[in-house]
């Protein structure tokens, strides 16, 4: 392993005494030694892509079609369970032919083309580890990843490269190969196309330990930089278990998962999970459109589709008129995540698409569904289910001695028993961060929620500044980061809104250096300088400006201030507040 | 008013939702999405900011007549 494996396998190695990790595998207690059998195993260790993709061909299913791209521009292009596993072995074969290793870092930022999946899949058949991006980000948020995951190699796009990492490339010390997809590259790139197509196409997949580091996937933090989310080849196995259990994924199936694989859920359930299942999965290229997502169900004859509350929002808008000239008889079950699915339109979904959407919680942290409306179960609109079997959920709350469990009924932070096979294993380099997550046997989720009498658990709030946008967790630091940079902004607090489609839409509260007079082109301008850093998934869509912000004796901005009296609420204990808002 | 005005006002509209981007960068075969980076949510903004200018409902299924920036000028023009 390379010097920087180490320092990653060090920081992994704290988890020891947060019981993050299961139990040692081959002991009658271990709750997930059933879910193992989901699974070959690989040398005597795991290896996610030899389940994903070569263990299926092996066993005779070569020929099922794995993904069924569909290209923005209409076409098609259909790649079975044998093409994937040749075209990952071929880019495995591309990263060892440039020197790289077990244990480095591959980031991914590109649209959903099959290149994407490519990379996945081979970067982790040859031992390194997946870390994508979500390509609408600005350079800012790319940057500050690349910078704690230590890339050492980046496959993007010609047009990505060019607009948003050309200029600082060369200031990311560890970045060692940026392949480009496509048959060209700029300097200093190398061309992905000519490189796969000279490649050999078998790959013997690399000896990968259970605990061995596979994915790291990045979230927000309140305060300080993104942590970086540490998951082991372990996860597989639960990845197998519960797309089995909560989306019912079986061999054959058609699946679409309309996340992004920028996003966990894209990669955990829109990669990894279907293709262990044995699924065939609909990829589509392009953004959301309402007719055109209706056509890919009635065509592609999509039977377990797993979306996300913005976009059935969005479907709910355009009415039962604009569903209703489409056959949706193939679908059998609908499963949404993100943040909570309102009980409208639980109740929408199951009027036009004859089956209820079943929401269902999890987190980057946990690396699969912990908590689900499940297949075959009462649907409750608005709730996000039960616990999967195996997952030990609870609502605590802290005490004199330490977190107590509440009672039904008693709104407290969801918190769970660690232990399940994909939960993160360490935040990246930032081992207080990590521990911080735990406290008395307990992993806190920081979402509050609260249980009912027969166990259905529902969300209610994030116990944090953190911002819930469009499914997307959103750190309020970051984004006030950027704000302040921009030469008027002398000061700037963000929070979430309530927003009838995202959930909640990232609002700004700035206050002006000397000279600067608050008007639409000033507030233009700060918005078009945090959009050109932070993409428009995380830039704000509001800006005010304001003389002061409410900030406490320390001098911090109290976003719980301007939240409550955005929303109307009680304001609750102000005594640390120093400076109000004028 | 012209095809032109209504492009005009497309334009106007665009960037006030979009503030990154440049009037002279854009071109009138742009896809909004795609060339431009408008996500979803912008999309929307577009729309109701479409509405409130020029008093005309979008339905969603019209959303690819304003895929591009000549697209939607011809179809505010017929539209309003």
């Amino acid at each position: 392993m390379t010097q920087d494996s180490d320092t990653l396998a060090s920081g992994v190695g704290e988890y020891a005494d947060t019981g993050a990790a299961p139990k040692t595998s081959n002991t009658s207690d271990d709750p997930w030694e059933g879910a193992r059998n989901l699974i070959d195993g690989w040398q005597g260790g795991i290896n996610i892509a030899h389940e994903a993709l070569d263990r299926h061909v092996a066993q005779g299913h070569g020929d099922q079609i794995a993904i069924r791209w569909l290209g923005k521009d209409g076409s098609k292009q259909d790649l079975s369970y044998s093409d994937l596993s040749e075209l990952a072995s071929r880019f495995a074969h591309v990263l060892t032919a440039h020197g790289l290793s077990k244990g480095d870092s591959v980031f991914a930022l590109m649209g959903r083309v099959p290149e994407l999946y490519a990379t996945a899949l081979g970067t982790l058949k040859a031992g390194l580890i997946f870390t994508p991006l979500f390509s609408a980000f600005g350079p800012e948020p790319i940057r500050t990843r690349m910078e704690i995951g230590d890339a050492k190699v980046l496959v993007t796009t010609a047009s990505i490269y060019k607009r948003k990492i050309a200029k600082w490339r060369s200031e990311i010390p560890t970045l060692q190969l940026v392949l480009i997809v496509g048959e060209g590259a700029p300097d200093d790139c190398v061309a992905l196309g000519p490189s796969m197509a000279a490649a050999n196409p078998t790959f013997e997949t690399v000896k990968t330990a259970p605990e061995d580091p596979a994915l790291i996937h990045f979230t927000s933090g309140t305060t300080g930089k993104p942590k970086g989310a540490v998951h082991v080849h372990n996860a597989v196995i639960y990845h197998a278990f519960s797309g089995s259990y909560a989306l019912r994924l079986t061999p054959g199936t058609i699946y679409w998962c309309t996340a992004d694989p920028g996003w966990v859920t894209g990669t955990t359930y829109g990669i990894i999970s279907p293709l262990v299942n044995r699924v065939t999965m609909i990829v589509d290229e392009a953004e959301f459109d309402l007719d055109r997502w209706y056509s890919i169900i009635e065509k592609e004859r999509v039977e377990v589709w797993y979306s996300a509350p913005t976009a059935i929002r969005m479907m709910m808008r355009a009415g039962n008129e604009a569903a209703a000239n489409y056959d949706f008889s193939s679908l059998d079950f609908l499963a949404s995540v993100g943040e909570p699915l309102n009980p409208e339109a639980v109740i929408w979904s199951q009027e036009v698409f004859g089956q209820p959407f079943h929401d269902n919680w999890w987190q980057t942290e946990t690396g699969g569904i912990m908590i689900a409306n499940r297949p075959g179960a009462e649907v409750r609109p608005g709730s996000m289910g039960k616990p999967l079997p195996g997952i030990e959920a609870a609502i605590v709350s802290e005490t004199e001695d330490g977190f107590a469990e509440l009672g039904d009924g008693e709104i407290g932070e969801l918190a769970l028993r660690p232990g399940w096979p994909s939960m993160m294993r360490a935040y990246l380099n930032e081992a207080a961060r990590y521990q911080k997550c735990f406290k008395d046997g307990w992993y806190l989720s920081g979402d509050l929620a609260m249980r009912d009498t027969e166990g259905y658990f529902w969300f209610v709030g994030r116990a944090d500044d953190l911002i819930k946008t469009s499914g997307h967790l959103i750190g309020p630091f970051e984004v006030e980061s950027v704000l302040i940079e921009h030469e008027a902004v002398a000061e700037a607090g963000v929070i979430g809104v309530p927003d009838e489609t995202a959930g909640e839409r990232v609002k700004a509260y700035v206050t002006l250096n000397p000279g600067f007079d608050p008007d639409d082109a000033l507030e233009q301008s700060i918005r078009g300088h945090a959009r050109k850093k932070l993409g428009p998934a995380v830039a704000p869509r509001q800006i005010v400006f304001r003389n002061t912000l409410p900030k406490t004796r320390s001098g911090k901005i109290m976003r719980r201030l301007l939240k409550a009296r955005e929303l109307g609420l009680p304001e609750g204990d102000i005594s640390t507040l120093e400076t109000d808002e004028t | 008013m012209t095809e032109k005005d209504y492009g005009a006002i497309f334009l106007e509209e665009l960037i006030r939702v979009a503030p990154d981007i440049e009037a002279a960068d854009v071109s009138p075969e742009d896809h909004i999405q795609d060339d431009l980076e408008l996500d979803s949510m912008d999309v929307l903004n577009l729309v109701t900011a479409l509405h409130e200018r020029l008093g005309i409902d979008i339905p969603e299924k019209d959303y690819p007549e304003i895929s591009t920036p000549a697209r939607a000028a011809a179809y505010l023009e017929r539209a309003v």
